[in-house]
């Protein structure tokens, strides 16, 4: 198996608050393959678009940071902000939920596009640029007709297109983006995600694609990791994840998703915690239906289920529980009111 | 859901219409004339019947949040008739609608904006029933609140009548909303995409809190969407709504087992599922919602549609389309061949049923008819040729003779009734 | 009960903190500029408060803490000096015409008190409400009162000062009055164009069409709903405005306009009284009327812009303390290297 472009160690990103830290990502290690698409889900609130940020090396003001983002053999983290605002473009890439705000609506389609050759590849040719341009935009369903058009000029979804095409033709080794098809609609977000799955057939580009939505999962990603309260509970191939999943968040979330299959609602009790004070041990015990002692005691273990998967709970260690914390642990009904 | 047990119309809706002036130009902004209209509800006719859930289906741009609101009046039609009762509601004035809002109620899509940020659920809650002259007291009120927030599984209700929303979650705050919605006792609520901004692990919770109080309280939804899986499990009948128009409307059952709209069909097959085992299909519609203020001729979704023929209402811009769709798909090479024979599409002339496109600066007319005509021959698939009569140079470029578009209504289909050409009666 | 919020498709972002919750008496209110405030601002805000309470104190204490009233002229019979140099009886010397600085200074301050508060009072009964109908109701309604409160703006504000206390000086006998009906009359379309502007913003806020929706009046609407979430711009206004206030109070002063010398002490003229006197080397007349003006304009200065500071979102910037990753805060590493088979 070929080495990960990018890889993340125990990665943690505190934000500081007048409460205290909010521990947004704590703790997550993650592998991205190169031309590989990994979904990142969860709830809102969970710390999902802040591990996609940091992944980039872009953190809010007042984080704090621990662990790395190794990008060929780098920490991005420990990379001067100068030098990482290079690497954007040609090496890392971002996709943003709303397109309209990221592009200047004084300049032509034309105009964002060479520009971007041309600071970072300067050597490229004006017709060279053009061709290139072009050529990305062709991939995302643009016609070349367009090619000199204004911003203001293309709807919703073309304008999200346009984006995806402007951070793809660097061709850049990571992308991540953020919930890119979350303001578009079913028919135009079908389209996009069908660009995007065949995105890993034709680039060499690691996606790191943010939802919510576990239906674009199983539809655009070769993996997923599932992110709670700061960590990742749950990683492997999309497949399996969606269709066994072996932590019982990942399980919860695809079962409260309502599809055209839904015969019966269910949810998730309660709401995810306060990243200030998160409770102790497992993040989830006190909403998981499967909760032990031991779970509200001592961090699970991070467990591999089969080949590529890991899961982070003690469901998976039944062996080590410590003598007498295997029952089901007690707690309080949760009231209907204390959701999310 | 169980089919709905046949009684008494609540509302019927005649052939509503709710179209806005847009001053496009600076002239048209300060003379006030002028200017496009967007037709953002266009002949809408439905009946709602009590204890019935509706749900208004369509993407953004559709009109469903329009025709929701001017269901309550909250946007004035232009013209038609929506009957509460029997009793006519368009036309009336504010000051006869504002007593009537007791019977016709609200729920938002954003429960962060819907509250007032600085009262009290106590306050926010009180005030529907000190408008409407509910109760008499604050003794009264107070228990009516607590009734209320008891009701929609906001309890201890004392700790949260004196909450502020900033206090709540998304999933509090749609209840609180919900609580103000039905402490009046309303007939109908309309329910502007309840769950969309809320987490998928409390959306079931509000739909199920929706279905229970729907029970308790017989109330009839309207309930409008983008979401097809949660109108599938919520509601009775669906209406599927494309450019201000009703496209189908049935049963749950007739319109996602045998959809008839090809829109239908493409919405439904266009949904991600979260089952890995079905992909989604790789012959969706191409192409945008058109634009509002000049929508298409004949049937709206016939530049999109897989199934298109010749009566559609095919026009001079499903030429642009048609050639911008293929130099997409062709290579820069033959794209420089074929570009410099069409002249600037800006000049695209149209009248009625007739196009003239305009051959490139000193290129021959001759040359760009054979170039249409040779794609027509490459790809005889494409549904805009059905609707192409008839081709010829002119002077300076083709006049293309379009087959005259019908504008579809809603026909009987044997299940949902459908505005498809493809069920129109011989 | 957790305070994140959730709404999917936005970006996760950590709990706002946004200023305390309104809530609890007036006086945690008042206090949460102060509580907020960091550094400079803190310092603007404080210093700017503590000069403004002591000349309002000052001036609610003028008789008390004055050695004679502002038109005492002669103690014990004896008459003051005219022009008299800081001496024992009169500590900041004496006027031109033979008046005790110190207490026509302190007056002064109280002079100032009366005219600002019944301009502030004026101004907001008037403004307020005129920008939120304005706002809320809009057409025709609102282009008529723009078009008036614009053209009242685009008067230079002094000229239209004297013009009112010219008009309204045969009408009016309280020259307080006049002076603060003339000031309103500068300062009106201020807070006219603030309220109104939150008004537009607020009017098209979801909870607005909500009250519409639940059958609410457009008076209930007004009151009820737009008015607690527009009046939050109004403090710093109005402090701002009162800083210039005062400078419009003295010019009108230094005009020979507004309070007569005989009702009240007031700075502008009592500067106006000592132009001569500056170039004959006598100095005190005119320092301390100036001075007094120029705390107060400085002070309720220090006190809006640092409200400004706090209170407004766009130029708020929080600080909060990078936090520290300790090791002993935090979970374990779930770090690929550590796998193990499940058995």
């Amino acid at each position: 198996m070929a080495d990960p472009v990018l890889s993340l160690r125990d990665l943690r990103i505190w934000y500081g608050a007048e409460r205290g830290a909010v521990r947004a990502v704590d703790g997550v290690s993650l592998d991205l393959m190169p031309g590989e698409t990994v979904g990142l889900v969860g709830e809102s609130g969970c710390g999902k678009s802040t591990l996609g940020r940091g992944v980039l090396g872009l953190l809010p003001e007042g984080a704090g940071h621990a662990g790395e983002v190794s990008f060929k053999g780098r920490n991005l983290l420990d990379i001067k902000q100068r030098e990482l605002r290079s690497m954007r473009g040609p090496e890392l890439g971002m996709i943003f939920q709303e397109p309209m705000t990221r592009l200047n609506p004084l300049m032509r389609i034309s105009d964002h596009f060479e520009e971007v050759l041309q600071i970072h590849e300067p050597k490229i040719g004006k017709k060279e640029a053009r061709n290139r341009s072009m050529e990305a935009l062709r991939g995302m369903g643009i016609p070349p007709t367009r090619y000199k058009q204004y911003p203001h000029e293309f709807s919703g979804g073309m304008r999200q297109r346009i984006m995806i095409a402007l951070a793809l033709v660097l061709r850049p080794a990571v992308v991540v983006a953020d919930e890119p098809t979350t303001a578009l609609d079913v028919l135009v977000e079908a389209q996009i995600l069908r660009i995007l799955a065949d995105l890993r057939r034709n680039f060499d580009t690691a996606l790191l694609l943010i939802t919510h939505n576990l239906g674009i999962v199983a539809e655009a990603c070769d993996r997923v990791a599932v992110m709670y309260a700061g960590r990742v509970v749950e990683q492997g191939p999309a497949y399996d994840v969606t269709t066994k999943p072996s932590h019982p968040y990942s399980r919860e979330l695809l079962r409260s998703t309502i599809s055209l299959s839904t015969t019966e609602l269910h949810s998730i009790p309660g709401a995810p915690p306060d990243l200030v004070s998160p409770p102790p041990a497992c993040r989830f015990h006190p909403r998981c239906p499967n909760a032990m002692a031991v779970c509200a005691q001592q961090w699970p273990p991070t467990e591999a289920t089969s080949p590529g998967r890991r899961s982070e709970c003690w469901l998976h260690a039944t062996d080590r529980i410590p003598v007498g914390l295997e029952q089901p642990l007690q707690r309080e009904a949760l009231a209907a009111s204390e959701e999310a | 859901m169980s089919a709905p047990v046949a009684t008494q119309t609540l509302i019927e809706v005649r052939d509503l219409n709710v179209h806005f002036a847009i001053n496009a130009s600076f002239k048209a902004r300060v003379t006030g004339r002028g200017g496009a209209t967007v037709k953002a509800v266009d002949g809408v006719s439905f009946d709602l019947h009590e204890g019935e859930v509706l749900g208004l289906v369509g993407e953004s741009g559709s009109g469903k949040t329009t025709l929701g609101r001017a269901l309550l009046g909250l946007v004035r039609p232009t013209s038609g008739s929506v009957k509460l009762r029997g009793e006519e509601l368009v036309g009336l004035p504010e000051r006869d609608l504002r007593p009537k809002r007791r019977h016709l109620q609200m729920v938002f899509q954003d429960p962060h904006a819907s509250l007032n940020p600085g009262m009290t659920l106590q306050t926010a809650l009180a005030h529907p029933l000190q408008i409407h002259k509910l109760t008499s007291g604050d003794a009264e009120t107070q228990a009516k609140v607590r009734e209320t927030l008891e009701l929609v599984g906001l309890f201890p209700t004392q700790r949260f009548s004196d909450s502020f929303p900033s206090d709540l979650s998304g999933g509090q705050k749609q209840r609180a909303a919900i609580a103000r919605a039905i402490i009046t006792g309303p007939d109908l609520v309309v329910a502007d995409e309840p769950v969309s901004m809320l987490d998928m692990s409390v959306r079931a919770k509000i739909l199920d809190l929706m279905i229970d109080l729907k029970e308790r309280i017989g109330l009839t939804y309207v309930y409008v969407t983008h979401d097809l899986a949660s109108a599938k499990f919520f509601c009775d009948r669906v209406a599927i709504m494309y450019l201000g128009r009703i496209v189908e409307i049935g049963t749950v059952d007739e319109i996602f087992n045998e959809p008839k709209h090809p829109y239908t069909q493409a919405l439904i097959r266009a949904i991600p599922e979260p089952d890995p085992d079905k992909a989604l299909p790789r012959d969706l519609p191409r192409g945008e919602i058109p634009d509002a203020a000049r929508p298409p001729l004949g049937c709206s979704f016939h530049p999109r549609c897989p199934k298109a023929f010749n009566i559609c209402g095919w026009e001079a811009r499903d030429l642009q389309t048609m050639l911008e769709s293929r130099w997409m798909d062709l290579g820069e090479d033959r794209y420089g061949e074929e570009r410099p024979l069409v002249g600037d599409f800006s000049k695209l002339k149209s009248t009625e049923h007739d196009a003239f496109l305009p051959a490139g600066s000193g290129k021959d007319p001759g040359e760009l008819l054979a170039l249409l005509e040779k794609i027509r021959a490459e790809e005889p698939d494409e549904p805009m040729w059905t609707g192409v009569k008839e081709m010829h140079a002119e002077a300076h470029g083709v006049r293309v003779t379009f087959e005259p578009g019908i504008d579809p209504p809603l026909y009987e289909t044997g299940g949902a009734k459908a505005a498809c050409l493809l069920y129109k009666p011989d | 009960m957790t305070a994140t919020t959730s709404v999917t498709g936005a970006p996760d972002t950590p709990p706002t903190t946004g200023p305390p919750k309104r809530r609890g008496g007036i006086l945690s209110k008042i206090a949460a500029p102060y509580k907020q405030s960091h550094g400079v601002q803190r310092f603007m805000l404080v210093t700017g408060t503590a000069v403004s309470l002591i000349i309002v104190l000052l001036a609610i204490f003028a008789p008390l803490i004055a050695p004679f009233s502002f038109d005492t002229y002669q103690a014990d019979g004896a008459r003051f000096p005219t022009q008299g140099e800081p001496s024992d009886v009169n500590p900041w010397g004496t006027t031109v015409q033979g008046f005790d600085v110190m207490s026509r200074t302190i007056y002064g301050a109280r002079t100032a008190l009366e005219v600002l508060i019944l301009a502030v009072v004026f101004s907001l009964a008037i403004g307020v409400p005129l920008g939120l109908i304005s706002g809320y109701v809009g057409g025709w309604l609102d282009r008529i009162m723009v078009l008036i409160m614009d053209a009242l703006f685009a008067f230079p504000y002094l000229l239209l000062a004297i013009v009112a206390a010219f008009l309204l000086t045969n009408t009016i006998d309280s020259g307080i009055v006049v002076t603060a009906i003339a000031i309103t009359v500068v300062y009106v379309p201020q807070y006219f164009r603030v309220v109104r502007a939150s008004t537009l913003s607020a009017r098209e806020a979801t909870y607005i069409e909500a009250a519409r929706a639940m059958g609410a009046k457009p008076s209930t609407i007004i009151r009820k709903y737009l008015f607690g979430n527009v009046v939050q711009s109004v403090p710093v206004i109005a402090t701002l405005n009162a800083a210039d206030a005062i400078l419009t109070l003295a010019g009108l002063g230094f005009l020979g306009l507004g309070i007569q010398p005989s009702e009240a002490a007031e700075w502008g003229y009592d500067l106006q009284r000592a132009i001569a006197d500056a170039g004959a080397g006598i100095w005190w007349t005119a320092l301390y009327p100036g001075l007094g003006i120029v705390l107060a304009v400085t002070a309720l200065t220090l006190v809006g812009e640092g409200l400004n500071d706090v209170l407004n979102p766009t130029l708020r910037r929080r600080r909060i303390k990078r936090p520290v990753i300790s090791s002993s805060a935090v979970g374990p590493a779930s770090a690929p290297t550590t796998e193990r088979e499940a058995g």
